[in-house]
């Protein structure tokens, strides 16, 4: 599978396009994206789950009708998930997608 | 998600019209499953439909690979006697997506052909990696599997009319369903079994969406209003004789009924909600969806609809459990007293609304949902025995696919057999305890190993085999010794432990689900391993560096083998 085996010494072209400023553009656009957004959901979510378990009265606490914080943190998490779904749905298309693409176009016309 | 033991008090519905409407869906999904398999010829074919969905009809068969008996029966039952308690559940359930969005969905379908096994040997030592790979896809898809046999027992005495003792009567029926299942699977192989999926989601989701608006309607839309009727209509849950068992009340709109009542029950939660969040990107029956849509763009839409389904799914289930709290002749307490247990409470409110014909097509919805689940499972275990295990462990990679096809079937047979055994054995065991089980090893064994080799350049061999098999065995371990296994105080009412094994306890570690402990452990032993398997090997930049270009740009990538 890899090129790697036939002559270690040498630099493989897939390692020339790892190095390019292309591709390390795009890696750092990838993770600049999904490092925070997994932390931040994550941390939220957790958050969640103490508030649930370690604090009940306050979750307990009516906001309008029957409907209390406990429930409208519940489905905020809904709508938090939806809204990174989305957010990161435009941010490939624009800004992950056309570098990616373009280096792929270049990687398979050099025949890799 | 507890099964009661308590034998029926009033049964519902006509089981023969039960028994028709289901009939009519496995005749009408077999059709489909001919139809769709007849170009069915390389192993890409089989394993992955040749890569030809496209990413939304993908993502309803996400869909319906991930809403299982559990998601739909368990989750609205728990909301109907649990309250807040079990909508934490589909929270947990929900959220767990985005991980496999954001850092895992696309990287695999780049790096991988059939199986987690692919990616994760891409840049390591084939053979230890993927019979490591193996193992947990098989132990993994194992508990799954039992898990949804032994709801399809429940099931079957709800809505049959087969009661628990009658082992005869309800394993002819598991039977019956494994036969399906394995002829789906054989006959169809991915395509085959993804439209099973695409049709039972379909299905699943038209039918709660149905009886959604259907409650909704009854209360003005008014959800604070249907809250409130749940509450007054449920003052106490008492047990089948009429006992009081618990206050319920305003407590079924917060959390902590189930969960809140000692420090242990709340770290449990804290470590099912790990569990959970974790877990769904390492179910392999997840994983090896992503393979069979053309590119990584592809598996990031399916992904995606397979968000907005199964979010808007939850929403309804919530609906669906307050709504039976509040609609059912007898509430919370007939719920928990029915036959088949609290599963019992979206049958029961289908009943309530609809009468006999709506009962029967819940009824034959519920069926199609473990069916497909299985099979989804099935295909996932024999793919990876026969591709990374005999294929390329056995085999050390020199095999025809066709051959290896041949054993995936033969594979997917014996899967099926043990599926049916293990289901009739399982009848009566409590299946929150085996899929907690499955996301907990899930999420101990895969997880760890998949980030690390996706993002960790250093990451090598010995650690991938310290996370995986180290991950594997504490979280085993910790169930084996856990109170969900044996320990837990008996129950006069019914002279039974909520334990799997009865009269003995061997219990020493404090809480039902392991995620807490195992899953970090298993990311540490990840790092040990790769520290103490370092060594300069010229080779591992190379392939580090391969690896990473065709993750990110898709070079390389598994192309589509039919239009």
């Amino acid at each position: 599978m890899s090129l790697a085996g036939e002559r270690p010494a040498e630099i493989t072209q897939y390692q020339q396009v790892q190095a390019s400023p292309e591709f390390i553009q795009l890696k750092r656009k990838l993770r600049n994206f999904i490092f925070p957004m997994s932390v931040a959901f994550l941390l939220w979510y957790l958050a969640y789950v103490l508030l649930a378990t370690y604090a009940p009265a306050f979750m307990s606490t009516k906001v309008f009708g029957n409907i209390n914080v406990g429930l409208i943190i519940g489905l905020s998490q809904f709508v938090t998930t939806f809204l990174i779904t989305t957010l990161y749905v435009r941010y490939a298309n624009r800004q992950l997608d056309p570098l990616s693409e373009h280096l792929r176009r270049q990687i398979e016309e050099a025949g890799l | 998600m507890t099964l009661a033991q308590t034998p029926a008090p009033a049964a519902v519905g006509n089981p023969t019209l039960n028994i028709a409407i289901f009939a009519v869906f496995v005749a009408f999904t077999l059709v489909v499953v001919f139809r769709v398999s007849r170009s069915n010829k390389t192993a890409s074919d089989y394993y992955a439909a040749g890569r030809a969905f496209s990413g939304p009809q993908n993502g309803v068969a996400i869909a319906g690979d991930y809403l299982s008996a559990a998601s739909f029966l368990g989750i609205a039952g728990a909301i109907a006697v649990n309250g807040y308690d079990g909508f934490l559940f589909s929270i947990g359930f929900l959220v767990a997506w985005l991980v496999a969005l954001l850092l895992v969905a696309e990287l695999l379908r780049n790096t991988g052909k059939f199986t987690m096994g692919d990616v994760l040997s891409f840049r390591m030592r084939q053979r230890p990696v993927r019979a490591a790979a193996a193992t947990s896809t098989l132990v993994v898809s194992f508990f799954y599997l039992v898990a949804q046999m032994a709801g399809a027992g429940a099931l079957i005495a709800l809505l049959l009319n087969i009661p628990n003792t009658d082992t005869l009567g309800q394993g002819i029926v598991i039977g019956i369903v494994g036969i399906i299942m394995i002829t789906y699977v054989l006959v169809g192989g991915m395509k085959g079994t993804t439209w099973v999926q695409i049709i039972k989601a379909t299905l699943l989701l038209v039918g709660a969406a149905t009886i959604t608006a259907w409650v909704l309607g009854r209360v003005g839309f008014n959800l604070s209003e249907l809250l409130g009727q749940a509450v007054d209509k449920n003052p106490v849950l008492t047990d089948a004789t009429g006992k009081p068992i618990k206050e319920l009340g305003d407590t079924l709109l917060n959390p902590g009924l189930q969960y809140g009542a000692t420090p242990t029950a709340k770290i449990d939660f804290v470590s099912l909600g790990l569990a959970l969040v974790l877990g769904t990107a390492g179910l392999p029956h997840i994983l090896m969806r992503f393979y069979t849509v053309p590119n990584a763009k592809e598996a990031r839409r399916s992904v995606v609809w397979a968000i907005w389904l199964i979010g808007i799914f939850y929403l309804f289930t919530l609906v669906l459990g307050y709504g039976a709290a509040a609609i059912v002749d007898g509430g919370s307490s007939r719920i928990a007293n029915a036959p088949g247990g609290t599963n019992s409470a979206a049958p029961l409110l289908a009943f309530q609304l609809g009468g006999e014909i709506l009962l029967g097509i819940i009824s034959a919805i519920a069926f199609a949902t473990i069916l497909a689940v299985v099979a989804g499972l099935t295909i996932t275990a024999s793919a990876s025995f026969a591709h990374d295990f005999y294929a390329n462990v056995i085999k050390r990679g020199e095999t025809a696919p066709d051959s290896e096809v041949k054993v995936a079937r033969r594979t997917a047979v014996v899967i099926g057999v043990i599926a049916i055994i293990a289901g009739i054995l399982a009848r009566n065991q409590n299946i929150a305890f085996l899929v907690a089980l499955a996301f907990a090893v899930a999420a101990s064994a895969n997880l760890p190993t998949l980030l690390y080799s996706l993002f960790w350049k250093r990451f090598n061999t010995t650690g991938a085999l310290f996370s995986i098999y180290g991950g594997l065995l504490i979280c085993v371990v910790l169930i084996v010794f856990s109170p969900a296994v044996s320990g837990k105080p008996v129950n006069p009412a019914t002279g039974r432990s909520a334990s799997m094994v009865q009269g003995i306890d061997f219990h020493w570690f404090p809480l039902d689900n392991p995620g807490l402990v195992s899953i970090p452990a298993s990311f540490l032993l990840g790092i040990i391993g790769t520290w103490i398997g370092r060594r300069r090997d010229p080779d591992a930049v190379a392939q580090h560096a391969e690896m990473e270009v065709r993750a990110l740009t898709g070079a390389g990538s598994e192309k589509a083998t039919v239009a």
